[in-house]
């Protein structure tokens, strides 16, 4: 006889192997904080107390090695870039990119005339979901997380390659 | 005390090194030769009267067409509340001006961003290298000359 | 033999740091935990704004004025709004006027409660950033309701601003000034005077009168060095001169006059000031246009200005060349936190790491404004 014996309903429940490991990873994905410009400011309030991200499970970490989402928020420069590729590749699979806002998709309106600002994070790291807006509103963000949910609902693990 | 006044202050004490008065700027702008221009700041700012205690901005400028560069120093007295603009042009092949780090030393930081942008040499500074762009670019970005270049390390500029 | 020297270690702490406040690298030489050198590397967000003046038309720079500063995007758009309409010469109307004031006043309380927020979570304290933040949110709203957007507003226009207040504002505003100065006195009653908060930050880094003249520190952080100097009463612009409010200046009650306890109540002052400020002009609104008359196509005269204004992080200046075209032919920006930054090597000397991050919270720098 086991612990769980009065507690659980008369139930058997059957799942996948791949969907219940996707639904693991799913609800916990711990974000890096790696905010550049003003993008960072509505990541940051996106966490807070009204539009909370606690109760999808991400919570912030400062470092790449602890984390397995990291959103670029902000805009990336040449000088940076170098960086970003750094950090991308400290972090330990399985890993995903959520490029916000206009200057990590395609350089904001930075793109025409400037030197310095780098076209789009996805020169560098491969990207997962694209949020546009300038800056995106906390609910376009949370709209994005909920988009990597599904895709990662859809994640095939046990694939013979 | 008026710009005019200062003006004249200088002029008497500088001579010929005071180049001219430009009325129409808002602060009005006083040309000083490059050569001249550490003694004109320390005097700025240590003579009774004047104590320009203050350096609010410090901007290079590139005037392509007239084959120059210039510095432009924005100066303010919090004790008697008048403000001055000074500029020094040089020439745009050689742009050489003394370094003015040793009257206010905020002037460090932006003399540095002035070389950076634009390759103006600072003579004397004790630290001038590029702040702003990455420590390997080529070329000074804001002349009025700059191409962009097509590629930085292995991507699309 | 290369000569290594054991006792030194060098740590750079890199772009990507939580309490860095954007990305700053700093190259901290230790001795154990004493640090002997701090030096900031900057420019990791160096967008080009000053290249991108030259080849876009006046109004068309505004919104990336906005991205200066962003936690006091309304002040940025009013800096060079007023720079562009000196060289316009033109008059701005009367309401005009007194909505400016009500944008960069609120927009003050709101960088500030970002500071303030940020500052308690470096060091340590996560609560009182919770707090910040919600009241931030109400803020938000408000802006939200007239403009359109939260963050980056775009909202003060060459000439006046953009839109007219909406119904419901004026409600709106009274009932969040009513109910900020009870946060306030929460905020003392939980940070301000804590005995380990005031233990962390008193007497630590003191930046003198002298020295805060001769880097070019301005704003709170020169207001704690004693110094009274705010350019809302020494030049004032828009309707400051009408109004009723004080000028705080640190004291040293905890510590020494212009210690890191100092400069980070400079701000809980201000926004109790502001809050007045915004009360009065909320009863002065009188019926009026709410923008001048500018031509579509603006050719502001050939000539040059400087023109600067009170951001909450300093003196914001725009130094503007013009040559008569519809496209700036120079324009520098002078930005508060590049100055207030400069002086990080003097005051890093002999501290320990901990206090560095104390040190370079309440500065309360912003990084986009130094590397524009």
């Amino acid at each position: 006889m086991g612990i769980l014996e009065d507690r659980l309903p008369d139930n058997i429940l059957f799942t996948t192997v791949d969907k219940f490991l996707n639904w693991s990873k799913k609800n916990s994905l711990w974000y890096m904080l790696f905010a550049t410009a003003c993008c960072g400011i509505e990541l940051m309030q996106t966490g807070a107390s009204r539009y909370d991200l606690d109760r999808f499970g991400s919570v912030f970490r400062a470092t790449p090695r602890q984390s397995d989402l990291m959103i670029v928020a902000g805009t990336i420069t040449h000088k940076m870039a170098d960086r970003v590729k750094r950090l991308y590749d400290q972090m330990p699979s399985p890993k995903y990119v959520i490029a916000m806002g206009s200057c990590a998709n395609t350089g904001g309106p930075f793109y025409k005339d400037s030197y310095s600002v780098l076209k789009g994070v996805d020169k560098i790291i491969p990207v997962d979901v694209y949020v546009p807006g300038c800056p995106p509103k906390p609910e376009a963000l949370i709209e994005g997380i909920i988009k990597l949910q599904q895709k990662i609902m859809q994640e095939k693990n046990l694939v013979k390659k | 005390m008026e710009p005019k006044g200062i003006y004249d202050i200088l002029s008497k004490t500088f001579g010929s090194k005071i180049k001219q008065f430009l009325e129409n700027t808002f602060p009005p702008t006083i040309i000083v030769e490059s050569s001249a221009i550490v003694d004109v700041c320390k005097f700025l700012k240590n003579e009774e009267g004047l104590n320009f205690t203050s350096l609010m901005c410090l901007s290079g400028v590139d005037l392509k067409d007239q084959g120059k560069m210039a510095v432009v120093y924005h100066l303010f007295s919090i004790t008697h509340r008048h403000k001055i603009a000074l500029k020094v042009e040089v020439d745009r092949n050689e742009p050489h001006v003394p370094t003015v780090e040793g009257v206010w030393a905020t002037a460090n930081w932006y003399e540095r961003e002035a070389y950076d942008l634009f390759g103006i040499i600072f003579d004397g500074h004790s630290d001038l290298r590029r702040i702003l762009m990455p420590d390997d670019w080529e070329g000074y970005p804001m002349r009025k000359d700059y191409v962009y270049p097509k590629k930085y390390h292995t991507w699309d500029v | 033999m290369v000569n290594v020297d054991e006792r030194f270690m060098e740590v750079s702490m890199g772009p990507q740091h939580p309490s860095t406040h954007g990305v700053l690298r700093l190259l901290v030489r230790t001795d154990g935990e004493v640090l002997t050198a701090a030096r900031p590397y900057i420019g990791y967000l160096h967008r080009a704004l000053e290249k991108i003046a030259e080849r876009v038309t006046y109004p068309q720079f505004t919104p990336f004025t906005d991205r200066l500063d962003y936690l006091a995007s309304m002040n940025c758009n009013l800096a060079y709004a007023m720079t562009v309409e000196k060289l316009l010469n033109i008059e701005i109307p009367r309401r005009a006027q007194i909505i400016r004031v009500i944008m960069a006043e609120l927009n003050r309380i709101s960088s500030h409660l970002i500071a303030f927020g940020s500052f308690s979570s470096d060091m340590g304290a996560f609560t009182p950033f919770l707090f910040g933040i919600r009241e931030r949110e109400f803020i938000n709203d408000l802006f939200e309701m007239t403009c359109g957007s939260r963050l980056t507003y775009n909202y003060i226009r060459i000439g006046g601003v953009s839109k007219d207040l909406p119904e419901g504002f004026i409600d709106k505003a009274k009932e969040f000034l009513d109910y900020f100065p009870g946060k306030l006195k929460e905020y003392n009653e939980l940070l301000s005077y804590n005995a380990i908060f005031i233990k962390r930050l008193a007497n630590i880094a003191v930046i003198t009168p002298e020295d805060a003249l001769d880097y070019g520190v301005t704003g709170p952080n020169l207001r704690a060095s004693g110094i009274k100097w705010d350019l809302r009463r020494e030049e004032p612009y828009l309707i400051y001169n009408e109004l009723d409010f004080d000028i705080p200046i640190g004291r040293g009650e905890m510590g020494t006059v212009g210690d890191a306890w100092d400069r980070y109540m400079m701000r809980i002052y201000e926004m109790e000031q502001s809050t007045k400020i915004v009360k009065q002009c909320l009863d002065m609104l009188a019926p009026g246009d709410y923008t001048a008359k500018v031509p579509k196509v603006l050719k502001p005269p050939a000539g040059e200005v400087y023109v600067r204004a009170e951001n909450p992080r300093g003196e914001l200046g725009f130094y503007l060349i013009s040559d008569g075209s519809t496209k700036p032919y120079r324009l520098k920006i002078r930005a508060p936190s590049f100055a207030n930054l400069s002086i990080l090597p003097k005051l890093a000397k002999g501290v320990m790491i901990a206090d560095l991050i104390a040190i370079i919270g309440s500065l309360d720098i912003i990084l986009p404004e130094i590397d524009r």
